[in-house]
């Protein structure tokens, strides 16, 4: 506990900074009203925009624990979008056009996870082959148009609904949060993935079954990409395959990357990523909603602060800096 | 002769994939073998061209440059604003740009090198940057050019059908072959991506090399924005969009390892023009749609992903 | 001595905590082949690295023809003609031979550009040299490894090597190539070329070298003349024996295992290629068999077999009567079966996870990621264990890369021991361990034994292993030797097997 509470200190400074600039900046951000049964405000907007970043961050973690990476997850959403708008067009059950479109995603991280393990091909190109083509698949799918999905019908819940207040997709990225933490801590499963990206040799050597502990973790990142891309479709009402879960690959990859999990696998923090993607959505929030000189500042500025943020999260994590911080030290002492 | 075979066939398969394409694609659309499309492919494939012998030195050398498309876009928007903004001479403006992508490329390789990062991230964060700073430049993202003497010169030149962004993409075939080939730093990218620590022993310069790969990635990434804004007219911010994409898939697709110390730009060439036809394809097909593209790409990377795990197993059982 | 190209005076060299060196000689003529041995810990690795410039000494002097030097880097110590071999090639697979022997020094012409057919000329011009035969166009990949060591010493010598070290060039090669690789060996020495041969194989030693140095513990035992130094005492004083010591008092084995008991592991003609060659095996309960013989010897690769960590090219393998097809550390675990690999770092821990977790990590994998051990239950048998093996940490939540080595070791004996194996392998133990953890290890294998569990002990230290093991299986250069027990298991007639010598030449 002490250990991955140390962990997540810089994560949490860094949003707390983040959050005191917006204290001061603009102090509408923190202003939370209870409008029509829901909760609303800035606050409120980041958690919800953030759902996505925050499902992809959760599997992510897992991935990269294990010494992998998906680069697939932003595809596999479009592809769990377009095939849930897909069914509901063609008049399916909504429980039925979601569960397909889940399906179909653990499918895709067990292809991914297969490549990885069984044919040894590296993580990276394992999954880029379904980054490139699973965004065709979800466009082969939606014949290459938006669908748009009936604003009445109960699968926009996902994305706009409501319950006890808060936004939906709020309330499903926290309960898969809290679901992944029991399953990872009150199960072995955190334990083989960390012992796994730690030395996979003495994994093997203890017995553990590391194949099949790798293909899961793939399998339950395609179900948590699905996920996202169900309340990124159900928010815009429409799947939209070529714009759906853009980038967030590389959000996610981010986000898990500020949370304190180094890409080399190990020590994993589920905590650390969401906070991490939190940070990530406050970021464009914070830009969107800050005025400079009268001015607003281009929506854009997010890439650049992301730039600078992913590289001061390397250059806290690189010893090669640490070791020339302490030369130079002792140099001086 | 069947040693040699050995050693090739990757290439070799990737030039099979590409004749059968070409030939088939011939033979069932009028016109598609006409010399004017061939040089047609040429022009048309001479960013995504360009970008990838940029990131075939990358991959050579066991990295990866996420941040090419990014870079295109701030070359294009770049030149866009020193020309039509500043007023500059499009001879000054473009060797202005080339010198940036290089500089931005070769920062990103000393960081890498400096503080052992890995590239995936260090080359996201430069994404993220040239795409944001492209993005900043200017509010309208875009930039009409065709008022520019000097890019409206530039881009009516024609060599037997073969316009200037196909003209750049083959000189600089010609020049990453012979830099790979024929000099010590292109052997040192090979040994890079085959064994570092070997090659270190051996006494090589590996920091002032990966800059140099970094830069030539950067350099490539310019001269693909540049050709770009020559071919539109335009300079636009959000051109290139996911590119590097494409690039890694054209690399991979001529038979570079992406572990590093395998490959050839001849390759590349090969791989860059199988996506060319490739996309062209639906073009004289109206029922194929574009999306068929990106999953046939996909199909093609499995293939020569599975290819190439086969043929390290069989190389690997003999050493 | 007026010809001695290398001289090394009074090297220190210590690590944190160790002393790695401590004053050690060392002189290699020129036109000598000078063989370097010494078991785990001997010093061989440092001292290499010292004189080719990977480490630096702390104290002593290196001189090359009379001149002091002091190379910081590698390559720094091959300009000075200090070239080295590594089992593990350092060149580049996928470059051609003939790249591999002139990169950095390639022919160049007009613009700096690389001169492919002068380079091809005078690579082919330096590997008729060597007599060898090979098509420099080809990748080095493509070829043998005892090829690619050649085209090693290849480059070495277009670079004027006036010294070459061959840091266990053959553990990787078969007769063969051994043989070819001799050849040009000698060939050098001829051309007045110094060698330092570092191997495991005393065979080799005899086989091809001129003089001998043998280390041990960081110190210098003797150097000698090849042909005036009887196995025996080479064997003797790798081990750290006097040959008087050992015919006077020497190590006794236990009484022989009850024979009513169970057979509970058999192997026969169980091999792998370039691993260790066919041996038969068979374990009761309640028994331990040592496996003796140096470095190399082909005793880890026993136990990797019968674990399921390399897969057996041939032979009959049966755990508790079953018998087993294709093995994998799983199954072996399901049969009963436990393995402390001899390289706790690569192979046991999981650095960065805590004692507890690490003392789990088995159980947990055989229980399955489903039905986890309660956070209670884990702390009780690692707390238990922490007492029972009186493992000492702060506390049971500390990294495992905190502890000390002994302690390490023990957290790994645990991890199994709480298992309840039927099938206890331990290879080396002991090592790199303080005295008193290793004799709580001797007692504790008594009591495992005594209880009727079935053992396999590893261990360098020859004593060590007669006096815990009731059976010896003696192991040289990766084929099984002998077996002794009862009366004739002591260290002396271990010691004869290993250095392959019958009692006649023994006593000559």
């Amino acid at each position: 506990m002490r250990r991955s509470l140390r962990q997540l200190i810089w994560p949490l400074v860094a949003l707390a900074l983040l959050l005191v600039f917006n204290a001061v900046a603009s102090p509408s951000f923190f202003h939370v009203q209870f409008v029509n049964g829901r909760l609303s405000g800035a606050a409120i907007d980041v958690l919800n925009q953030g759902a996505p970043v925050m499902l992809l961050a959760l599997g992510m973690t897992l991935v990269i624990g294990t010494g992998g990476i998906d680069l697939s997850v932003g595809a596999v959403m479009a592809v769990a979008g377009a095939l849930a708008a897909k069914l509901l067009h063609l008049d399916a059950p909504v429980a039925l056009a979601i569960v397909a479109a889940l399906g179909v995603c653990v499918a895709a991280g067990i292809w991914n996870g297969g490549l990885v393990t069984v044919a040894s091909i590296p993580p990276i190109v394992a999954t880029l082959i379904f980054m490139v083509a699973g965004r065709g698949i979800a466009q082969l799918i939606t014949d290459g148009q938006i669908i748009t999905i009936n604003p009445g019908s109960s699968f926009t819940v996902i994305g706009r609904g409501v319950i006890g207040g808060l936004p939906v997709p709020v309330v499903i990225a926290l309960s898969a949060a809290l679901v992944i933490a029991a399953i990872v801590r009150l199960t072995s499963l955190g334990v083989f993935i960390e012992a796994i990206g730690g030395n996979e040799e003495a994994s093997r050597y203890a017995g553990i079954n590391v194949r099949w502990i790798r293909l899961s973790v793939y399998a339950i990142m395609g179900l948590l990409a699905g996920l996202a891309g169900l309340i990124d479709t159900a928010d815009i009402a429409a799947a939209d395959a070529n714009n759906s879960g853009l980038y967030l690959e590389l959000d996610a990859i981010l986000a898990v990357v500020i949370g304190g999990t180094a890409l080399t696998g190990g020590r994993f923090s589920l905590l650390g990523a969401l906070v991490g993607a939190i940070i990530i959505q406050t970021l464009s929030t914070t830009i969107l909603m800050t005025t400079f000189r009268g001015h607003s500042v281009p929506p854009e500025f997010n890439l650049v602060i992301k730039a600078i943020v992913v590289l001061m999260v390397c250059l806290l994590q690189s010893d090669e800096l640490r070791r020339m911080v302490l030369q130079v030290r002792r140099v001086q002492g | 002769m069947k040693m040699h075979l050995n050693r090739h066939w990757p290439l070799l398969t990737t030039a099979g994939v590409l004749v059968a394409l070409y030939v088939a694609a011939s033979i069932a659309y009028t016109g598609f073998s006409s010399w004017f499309q061939f040089a047609q492919l040429f022009a048309d494939n001479a960013t995504l061209g360009l970008a990838a012998i940029g990131m075939t030195f990358v991959i050579l050398s066991g990295g990866i440059d996420l941040s090419v498309g990014a870079v295109i876009a701030l070359a294009s928007m770049g030149l866009a604003v020193l020309v039509s903004h500043m007023g500059l001479p499009v001879w000054i403006a473009i060797p202005l740009v080339l010198v940036i992508g290089t500089g931005f490329g070769a920062f990103m390789g000393a960081i890498i090198q400096m503080f052992k990062l890995p590239p995936f991230l260090v080359t996201l964060a430069g994404m993220f940057l040239a795409r944001g700073t492209a993005l900043l430049l200017t509010e309208t993202k875009r930039i009409e050019m065709s008022d520019s003497a000097g890019i409206r010169a530039l881009s009516s030149v024609l060599v037997v059908d073969f316009n200037i962004a196909a003209m750049v993409f083959l000189v600089a075939v010609l020049v990453a072959w012979a830099a790979l080939k024929y000099t010590r730093f292109g052997r040192t990218v090979f040994a890079i991506g085959s064994d570092e620590s070997a090659a270190r022993l051996m006494g090589l310069p590996i920091a002032s090399t990966r800059v140099g790969i970094y830069a030539i990635s950067g350099v490539c990434a310019a001269a693909g924005g540049i050709v770009h804004v020559i071919g539109t007219q335009a300079g636009d911010a959000s051109v290139a969009f996911l590119l590097e994409l494409d690039a890694i898939a054209a690399v991979v697709i001529g038979g570079t390892v992406l572990a590093g110390g395998r490959g050839s730009i001849l390759g590349t060439l090969l791989g860059v023009l199988i996506l060319g036809i490739i996309t062209t394809i639906p073009n004289y097909q109206g029922n194929l749609n574009s999306w068929w593209i990106k999953i046939v790409i996909g199909l093609l990377l499995l293939v020569f992903v599975v290819l190439q795990r086969v043929s390290q197993r069989w190389s690997g059982a003999r050493g | 001595m007026a010809d001695a190209l290398i001289e090394m005076r009074g090297i220190v060299k210590t690590y944190p905590g160790v002393a790695a060196l401590d004053g050690v000689d060392f002189s290699l003529r020129a036109g000598e082949i000078h063989a370097l041995v010494g078991e785990n810990g001997a010093g061989k690795s440092t001292l290499i690295k010292i004189l080719t410039g990977a480490e630096r000494r702390d104290r002593g002097t290196v001189t090359l023809e009379g001149a002091a030097i002091d190379p910081r880097t590698p390559v720094q110590a091959q300009r000075l003609g200090i070239a080295t071999v590594y089992q593990e090639v350092n060149l580049i697979p996928d470059l051609t031979v003939a790249e591999n022997i002139l990169l950095g020094r390639e022919p160049r012409g007009r613009l700096g550009a690389i001169r492919w057919g002068e380079m091809m000329r005078r690579a082919q011009q330096v590997v008729d040299k060597l007599g060898l035969h090979v098509d420099i166009a080809e990748p080095l990949r493509a070829c043998s490894i005892a090829v690619q060591q050649m085209i090693a010493v290849a480059r070495a010598i277009d670079q004027h090597a006036k010294v070459l070290v061959l840091d266990e060039p053959t553990s990787s090669l078969d007769a063969t190539e051994t043989a070819q690789l001799f050849a040009l060996m000698r060939r050098l020495r001829e051309a007045g070329m110094g060698i330092i041969f570092i191997t495991h194989f005393l065979d080799q030693v005899y086989e091809v070298s001129d003089r001998i140095t043998v280390l041990r513990g960081g110190r210098l035992v003797d150097t000698h003349v090849t042909n005036e130094l009887p196995r025996l005492a080479l064997v003797a004083q790798m081990l750290g024996k006097s040959i008087e010591d050992v015919s006077k008092s020497e190590s006794r084995g236990r009484p022989a295992a009850d024979s009513s008991q169970q057979e509970c592991l058999r192997a026969s003609r169980v091999f792998k290629r370039n691993a260790v060659q066919s041996f038969d095996l068979s374990l009761k309960a309640g028994e331990v068999l040592g496996l003796a013989g140096l470095l190399g010897s082909g005793r880890t690769e026993v136990v990797r077999l019968l674990f399921g960590i390399d897969q057996r090219d041939g032979g009959e393998l049966s755990i508790c009567g079953e018998s087993i097809g294709h093995h994998s550390p799983r199954r072996a675990i399901k049969a009963g079966m436990a393995l402390t690999p001899e390289d706790r770092r690569a192979a046991g821990l999981v650095p960065h996870l805590s004692v507890r977790e690490n003392m789990l990590l088995a159980l947990q994998g055989a229980k399955g990621w489903a039905r986890r051990v309660s956070v209670r239950e884990q702390q009780a048998i690692a707390d238990r264990y922490v007492r029972a093996l009186s493992i000492s940490t702060p506390d049971i939540e500390k990294p495992v890369s905190q502890l000390s080595g002994g302690n390490q070791q023990k957290v790994i004996l645990a991890r199994w021991l709480l298992m309840e194996p039927t099938i206890l392998m331990l290879d080396e133990p002991t090592r790199g361990i303080d005295i008193g953890a290793k004799e709580q290890i001797e007692l504790l294998i008594d009591e495992l034994r005594s209880n009727g569990m079935a053992l396999i002990f590893i261990s360098g230290e020859l004593d060590e292993v007669v006096r815990v093991s009731q059976r010896i299986m003696v192991l040289r250069d990766r084929a099984p030797v002998g077996e002794l027990s009862g009366e004739n298991l002591n260290t002396h007639a271990v010691m004869r097997q290993i250095a392959g010598e019958t009692a006649g030449q023994a006593h000559a």
